[in-house]
């Protein structure tokens, strides 16, 4: 008999749902998760289009529903060594990196993170904060434990420190770990890598990297939300003025043979989000979204972009910046751009323009994450030239990799928002349900 | 009788709440409540250290009730609840208040109110929970076999994957065939394969299927019931079937919007919907050499706000068809934005243009106009490049239009008890997390019947209702909230008020000890209160929400109130 258990690697929102729903199909689900704390991308969000729902309300039930499920077995800070067999019958090898903590005694106080005098650049607020070497990733981290990072701790370098030992009151620090290796056999696996941003300093005509004032999307969520580094506080990089205009760049290496040839998707969406919480937050602010096409296609997408221009002073201007320079003076960025202009006789011209802003938002394309090409390569799963997880018929099974048993759901396997990831994510599991036949009642309880 | 033991635990949700709510305040006014006998501000009550504490402090304290004063009862309330049972308190014996979505976010920019609001709304929940009674949940039995209703692509799929987990499926199709919508349309994108590579064979593994009974020409006529009993009517040339269902998957489609009168259709022969021309050009056929297609045609209009999704799809599609039957042909495409999101419909899009596909943008201010008396000869469009009004000349004019709502989805809605929303598509529980399904439980949907959907996207959408729809069928029974109603036969006046209003049939009136009244079928009850509301002699009485508690609120409040008038 095939086994009842199923592999999920990777715990962002699509991960999640394909969790809980494998769980409640009664099978057993090992929840593989690179990072110190599921919850992927989505945390990091502070609102969510189209009806604005605060990211972190929504998915915090979620993150909680999965890890206390009594079907699923949470592997977190941990990654997939290798796979070997066939669908029915994989031998699954994962390795758990050492956290230095003892996750059953650690009750996530947070003394130690206090009393340790190691900072680093925080990457859950994308480097636009500082945290210590042992951390929590965000407050809601499920599992709500610390985690011992050895690239910079002090006693890993130096040999000496060790205060956080000293602090914990409930002696969970172990600096004597090792790494846990883990055999499994699953029936199935279920892979929700997500993705990365693209950094932007590729496409010097934006100065990523050089123009203080030229932020990206992901940053612009940690700074508007009111649990960031900033308390939802729209300070810019130079000087933390708020900004009163502000421009929006779409398809950053997006839609650009150059750099990416596909539409990232959710960008023209989140994009006009964003315009609208900066205006919430300050009523006075303007927004500029220099946009290719606008791609709002979703239930209530449409609409939202209508408030966006009628209540949240959105300008929807279509042109692609050619670049942005700097009013060394101000600081301010200056957007480069044509736009048509009519006269009388309804002609029109083409012609350069430039507007000044005080912050640029650059909404770069969003790309699968790597990190699964060695296992990809290793299962023969195929890939598509952009690097997303190839489905074997995208018509008649969109969630079926190349390799039978083995499935694919959420922005790894081809750009898309929120809703259609949950969507994806429970089709994965049907999909698995076929395969494995899961019978047994799930707890009473569950 | 021991002394009932409140502990409220106020949430400041990070800054979500205590942005705008002062929480120290409410928290030291709850203090002094009747029964209050432990308070605590949470910085997120959800986390697993706020569960836990909760937890901790129903032992430690011996708390006999649970407040909670945080975001939303939606998401929320059963993880308070769980966390209750799971410290040995029955979970009826919780109560939650709202200070995120009533206070801190609609009184956002009144902070001082927001905060007395957020008191008032602790002290009522306070005063309901000192009436709270444990309840007992019960089971009931899920039939084992679930409805999906429509044929076509969505439908086909979630059948297939039911029945492909072991689970006995019957399809309710109106037309004579299945397939769908997509039974008209020649080729497929992003594939560019003929339709019938696709359909063909997922008709005969569906036909062929042993746990799958189709039932052709035929109609639901009627749904009652509740997730695990359903019972359905389906009508065949005016024979009704009756059948039990557990669970319902609603795949009803959608039909391509006809653009009557708009840029000459309807009047001009040679001005078709894409669909048309799907239909009636064939390969091979003779084609027109100068075809100009129009986007957005009655859809990101006033009228209809929504975009079709998938449309800008079909335009394309079309169009490098066109090219390839013949490369000579002009084909120009006018749009106000391409919505080729994703890889694979943006690599389509790049193709069409390296074909010589013209893309024209065109400003909804500033529309195209179809030129000719008897037939359309050509396009007028304004051409942002060049800056000036050309035409472009035509031999047939497609116009782009979006899928709209069956005429019966209406109706469907009503009778299932499932919302539509302002489009007139199936309306989701929840826009983002819980996509394909309905707030009523044991209800799913699919496909285009809850907006346009490409076929990629309908089958997803397919399997994933065929998940849900699957699990409360593999488990055999679910647990029904104990927020049902009773009647309290002494003061029954045997009126009939509640039979008449309850929609799920659960009230009968019947002979008892106290003669000719009310009797509640639990099992039936969905607690949606309807009878209580309409019960004249105050007989109906819902647990959680009986008068006992609903009027200590007021009172609560009215207490308040007073206060405040004397002050
Ligand atoms: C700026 C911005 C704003 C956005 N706003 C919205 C919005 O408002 N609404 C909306 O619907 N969508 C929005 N999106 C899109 C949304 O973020 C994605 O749709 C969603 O996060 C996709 O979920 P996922 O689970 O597929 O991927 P992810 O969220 O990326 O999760 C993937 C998870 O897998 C883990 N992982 C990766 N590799 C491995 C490995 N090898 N082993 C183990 N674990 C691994 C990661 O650590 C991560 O936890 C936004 C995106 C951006 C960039
Ligand atoms: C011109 C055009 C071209 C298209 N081309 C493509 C393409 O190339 N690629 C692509 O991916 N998508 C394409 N689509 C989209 C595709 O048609 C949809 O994805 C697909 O039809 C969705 O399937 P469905 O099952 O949800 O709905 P439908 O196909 O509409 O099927 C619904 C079924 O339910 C039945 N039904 C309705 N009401 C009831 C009722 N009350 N009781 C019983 N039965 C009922 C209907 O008769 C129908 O058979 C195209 C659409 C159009 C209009
Ligand atoms: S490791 Fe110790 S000090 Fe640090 S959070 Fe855990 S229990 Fe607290
Ligand atoms: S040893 Fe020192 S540097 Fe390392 S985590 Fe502990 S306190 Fe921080
Ligand atoms: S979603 Fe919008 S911004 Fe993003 S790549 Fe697509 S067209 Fe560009
Ligand atoms: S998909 Fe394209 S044609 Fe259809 S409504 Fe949207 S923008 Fe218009
Ligand atoms: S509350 Fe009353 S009206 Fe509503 S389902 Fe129950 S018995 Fe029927």
């Amino acid at each position: 008999m095939s086994s009842q258990s199923v592999l999920v690697i990777g715990g962002g929102i699509a991960g999640i749902q394909a969790s809980i729903d494998l769980a409640n199909m009664g099978l057993q689900v090992y929840l593989v998760e690179r990072t110190p704390s599921i919850g992927g991308r989505m945390a990091q969000l502070d609102k969510t289009f189209p009806t604005n729902d605060c990211s972190m309300c929504i998915l915090a039930p979620k993150m909680i529903e999965c890890a206390g499920h009594d079907n699923v077995h949470l592997l977190t800070y941990s990654e997939v060594d290798e796979v070997r067999g066939e669908a029915g019958d994989f031998q699954v090898t994962v390795r758990g990196k050492p956290r230095y903590i003892d996750l059953a005694k650690c009750t996530g106080c947070g003394e130690c993170a206090e009393k340790c005098p190691r900072r680093v650049s925080d990457e859950f607020n994308m480097g636009l904060d500082k945290r210590k070497a042992v951390y929590m990733p965000f407050p809601q981290a499920v599992p709500r434990k610390m985690t011992i990072d050895a690239e910079n701790c002090l006693y890993f370098a130096k040999g000496r420190c060790r205060v956080c030992e000293e602090t914990c009151q409930a002696s969970a620090i172990d600096f004597e770990q090792q790494e846990e290796v883990l055999e499994l056999e699953v029936g199935a696996i279920v892979i929700a890598t997500g993705f990365d941003p693209y950094d932007p300093a590729a496409l010097k005509e934006y100065g990523y990297g050089e123009i203080e004032n030229a932020i990206t999307g992901l940053e612009y969520e940690r700074l508007i939300c009111a649990s960031g580094p900033t308390e939802g506080h729209l300070g810019r990089p130079s000087d933390g003025r708020v900004p009163q205009m502000i421009a929006f760049i779409q398809c950053v290496g997006s839609r650009d043979v150059n750099y990416k040839a596909y539409c990232s998707s959710v960008c023209c969406m989140h994009a006009t989000k964003e315009a609208i919480l900066a205006n919430e937050h300050y009523p006075d602010l303007k927004s500029f979204i220099f946009y290719t096409d606008m791609r709002a296609v979703g239930k209530q997408f449409q609409e939202y972009i209508i408030r966006a221009k009628e209540q949240y002073h959105a300008s929807y201007i279509r042109s692609r910046p050619g670049k942005i320079t700097v009013d060394e003076q101000s600081g301010n960025p200056i957007v480069w751009y044509d736009e048509t202009v009519f006269s009388e006789a309804g002609d029109s011209v083409r012609r350069v323009a430039s507007k000044e802003v005080e912050l640029v938002i650059l909404c770069q394309a969003l790309v699968p994450r790597g990190v699964h090409r060695e296992i990809a390569e290793k299962l023969g799963l195929e890939m598509d030239e952009s690097g997303f997880l190839a489905v074997r018929d995208r018509l008649e099974c969109p969630v079926d990799t190349s390799v039978p048993g083995i499935f694919a759901c959420g922005f790894c396997q081809s750009p898309q928002d929120i809703p259609d990831s949950v969507v994806q994510a429970s089709a994965a599991a049907a999909r698995v349900a076929e395969l494995l036949r899961p019978n047994s009642r799930r707890p009473r309880d569950a | 009788m021991p002394r009932t033991r409140v502990g409220v635990f106020v949430c400041h949700c990070g800054n979500n709440i205590a942005g705008v709510v002062r929480v120290p305040e409410v928290v030291e006014d709850a203090r002094n409540l009747p029964n209050v006998v432990y308070v605590e501000d949470s910085l997120y009550a959800c986390s697993e250290e706020g569960l836990s504490s909760i937890k901790e402090q129903i032992a430690k304290q011996n708390l006999s009730r649970v407040v909670v004063a945080s975001c939303t009862p939606r998401t929320h309330e059963p993880l308070f609840k769980d966390a209750c049972e799971e410290a040995g308190l029955n979970r009826y014996l919780f109560e939650f208040v709202n200070i995120r979505e009533h206070c801190s976010w609609v009184h956002r920019h009144d902070p001082a109110r927001a905060t007395e609001k957020a008191k008032e709304l602790v002290r009522m929940g306070v005063a309901k929970a000192r009436y709270l009674e444990p309840q007992e949940e019960f089971e009931s039995e899920v039939f084992p076999a679930a409805l999906v209703v429509g044929g076509g692509v969505a439908g086909m799929t979630a059948a297939l994957s039911l029945a492909n987990q072991g689970i006995q499926v019957y399809v309710v199709e109106r037309e004579g065939q299945l397939g769908g919508l997509v039974r008209e349309v020649r080729t497929l994108f992003p594939t560019e394969q003929d339709t019938g590579e696709l359909l063909g064979p997922l008709i005969e593994q569906v036909r062929s299927h042993p746990q799958i009974t189709v039932y052709l020409g035929s109609e639901v006529e009627n749904i009652e019931g509740f997730i695990g009993d359903f019972d359905v009517a389906v009508a065949t040339d005016g024979q009704v079937r009756e059948l039990k269902m557990g669970t319902v998957i609603v795949a009803t489609g959608a039909k391509e919007f006809k653009p009557l009168g708009m840029y000459g259709y309807s009047g001009l022969p040679n001005v078709v919907t894409q669909l048309e021309f799907e239909k009636s050009f064939k390969r091979g056929a003779d084609l027109p050499p100068n075809v100009v297609m129009i986007n957005c045609v009655g859809a990101r209009v006033p009228e209809r706000t929504y975009c079709g999704r998938l449309c800008c799809s079909t335009a394309i599609k079309n169009a490098i068809w066109l090219k390839e039957q013949d490369p000579d042909a002009k084909v120009s495409v006018l749009h106000r934005d391409v919505m080729a999101y994703g890889v694979d419909i943006e690599e389509f899009y790049r193709g069409a243009m390296e074909l010589g596909i013209r893309f024209l943008r065109y400003d909804v201010q500033n529309p195209p106009e179809v030129l000719g008396e008897k037939r359309a000869e050509g396009v007028k469009v304004h051409h942002q490049l060049m800056g000036k009004q050309i035409i472009l000349p035509a031999d047939l004019v497609v116009l782009t239009t979006p899928l709209v709502p069956r005429e019966d989805s209406e109706r469907l809605s009503k009778m299932m008890k499932v919302p539509v929303g302002t489009e007139g598509f199936f309306l989701e529980a929840h826009l983002k997390l819980r996509p394909i399904e309905f707030s009523t439980d044991g209800i799913y949907v699919c496909g285009s019947a809850r907006y346009p959907s490409s076929i990629p996207e309908s089958v997803s959408q397919a399997y994933a209702a065929a998940a849900k729809a699957a699990i409360p069928i593999r488990d055999g029974s679910v647990r029904v909230e104990a927020i049902t109603v009773f009647c309290d036969e002494r003061t029954c006046s045997a009126c009939g008020n509640c039979v008449e209003v309850c929609p799920f049939g659960a009230v009968e009136l019947q002979e008892g000890r106290f003669g000719r009244t009310a009797s509640v079928n639990v099992t039936q009850c969905r607690g949606c209160g309807c009878c209580v509301a309409a019960c004249r002699s105050g007989a109906m009485q819902q647990r959680g929400f009986d008068d006992r508690q609903l009027l200590s609120m007021i009172g609560a409040l009215a207490d308040e109130m007073v206060s405040v008038g004397g002050r």
